[in-house]
């Protein structure tokens, strides 16, 4: 640790080794869980925004059911439904399963998983509705079938006119992250609460985590800025 | 009525708490929103540089962590207020910042943010040649703003308000952490003492539910009516 940190440090009530770490694994906890969350909701939402767009109501009506009930009711109640209700499930406590639910993070993860893949699965739909007719007719004149179709032509295009709503929606899901803490879980608002709970600063103890989600929050708009640079590459004007 | 071991009139007035925590953040949204976007138009750099920080700093900060803030350091802030005027004015002065008003600030400020980036846009796709004929009929400033560009901003505006007030409703939710007894609150206490999680959420979330499909008609229906004056090509 540089001298300059470890004078500020030691000078300081709040600001000590101590809760920075605390700080440091809380910011290593929200990470982990957005992260994860994400990409699970990703994977999750591809095959279902394909599903969705099916002409068959039988497909497409249980997973527009899926989206509506999920972006229709807040996350908290997610939350607390699946945080509260895996634990009343008949017998789980015996089963394996009770060793991976029994740490709030999981329940969290679950909840957070299922929501994001609602946002994204709408998200994804939308870009594959609006593909140009004519470039399906393209490809289908080349004699591509709906797989290789789907794989070349559609989903690329889609994912460019996707990746701007997606951003949002990857920033959205950092920020509602914060409610993990209210079950147990100590990410950077958990330990922030904890911070504020030792030594009665509110001001100190949140406006630190506000700062942290903020550079978080950058770091997220400037790497998707970079991705949509590179997705839309062959659309930028060739003078400059 | 369902009476959901006795917890039914509680949940119903939480619900009435929800509503009202939503009306009174969106008043407040709506009315930043305002000014937040004439500040980004007006040209003049401060209020840009202003405006601009604002709607930027929000965007960065989670909403619960903000409201976390408000509540916990907006007491701390009237206690220390309280001190000063009793102890320099001998003014007795207090007031307790309840949960309610904390929600209001935080959701109000945050959504005020997203309705400025709305009417922001609205403005903008007014024709200028409104403007330009207000002002020549003399319309001061003022004037114009409020008799020409507001009502004809609206129309543009009522989709974007229309996704913000579903946004908000549901971040209304998150008023129950800080202790305002709104329906999360109360089921989240009943789901604890009767130890029946779905009992109580799944009618919670289905209340949730059935407001955004009512906002949903009732703006729709909003955007008839503002649209009525508009000739669509056939």
């Amino acid at each position: 640790m540089p001298d300059f940190l470890a004078d500020w440090l030691n000078q300081n009530d709040i600001f000590t080794a101590t809760t920075v770490i605390h700080y440091w694994d809380g910011l290593v906890t929200t990470v982990q869980l957005v992260f994860m969350s994400l990409l699970l909701g990703l994977v999750l939402a591809l095959p279902l925004a394909i599903m969705r767009t099916a002409k068959s109501p039988y497909i497409s009506r249980p997973i527009w059911l899926y989206t509506y009930l999920f972006r229709g009711t807040p996350l908290l109640i997610q939350l607390y439904i699946i945080y509260y209700g895996i634990a009343q499930i008949e017998g789980i406590q015996d089963t394996l399963w009770w060793t991976i639910f029994r740490e709030p993070f999981y329940p969290a993860l679950l909840a957070f998983t299922l929501n994001t893949a609602a946002y994204t699965t709408e998200i994804i739909r939308g870009a594959i509705v609006a593909t140009p007719n004519g470039e399906i007719e393209a490809a289908k004149a080349y004699g591509m079938n709906w797989a290789l179709r789907m794989r070349r032509i559609v989903l690329p295009s889609a994912a460019r006119r996707a990746v701007q709503a997606y951003s949002n929606e990857v920033i959205f899901m950092l920020h509602a992250s914060a409610i993990a803490s209210v079950v147990t879980i100590v990410d950077l608002t958990g330990a922030a609460r904890n911070i504020y709970s030792r030594f009665y600063t509110p001001f100190d103890a949140f406006i630190a985590v506000a700062v942290l989600y903020m550079l978080l929050t950058f770091i997220l708009v400037y790497v998707f800025r970079r991705l949509e640079r590179h997705l839309l590459r062959h659309q930028r004007p060739l003078s400059h | 009525m369902l009476d959901l071991k006795g917890y039914g009139p509680s949940l119903l007035e939480g619900a009435v708490v929800t509503v009202e925590l939503a009306l009174f953040s969106l008043l407040f949204a709506v009315a930043l929103g305002l000014v937040g976007a004439s500040s980004k138009l007006s040209g003049n750099r401060f209020l840009v540089g202003a405006a601009t920080a604002y709607t930027t700093l929000i965007r960065g900060v989670p909403d619960l962590v903000m409201m976390l803030l408000f509540y916990y350091g907006g007491q701390v802030l009237v206690n220390s207020l309280s001190d000063y005027l009793y102890y320099e004015y001998e003014i007795d002065f207090f007031f307790q910042f309840d949960p309610f008003i904390s929600g209001v600030l935080t959701i109000g400020l945050i959504f005020g943010a997203y309705m400025t980036e709305t009417f922001r846009g609205a403005f903008l796709a007014v024709d200028i040649g409104q403007i330009e004929a207000a002002r020549a009929y003399g319309f001061s400033r003022w004037h114009t703003f409020r008799r020409v560009m507001i009502p004809q901003m609206l129309r543009h505006a009522l989709p974007g308000i229309g996704n913000n007030w579903q946004v908000l409703l549901k971040t209304t939710a998150l008023a129950s952490i800080i202790g305002l007894t709104d329906m999360v609150r109360v089921a989240e206490e009943a789901a604890k003492a009767e130890r029946s999680p779905f009992m109580f959420f799944i009618p919670v979330a289905l209340v949730y539910l059935a407001l955004t499909a009512a906002s949903e008609l009732f703006i729709k229906w909003l955007d008839k009516r503002a649209n009525v004056g508009v000739v669509h090509g056939d």
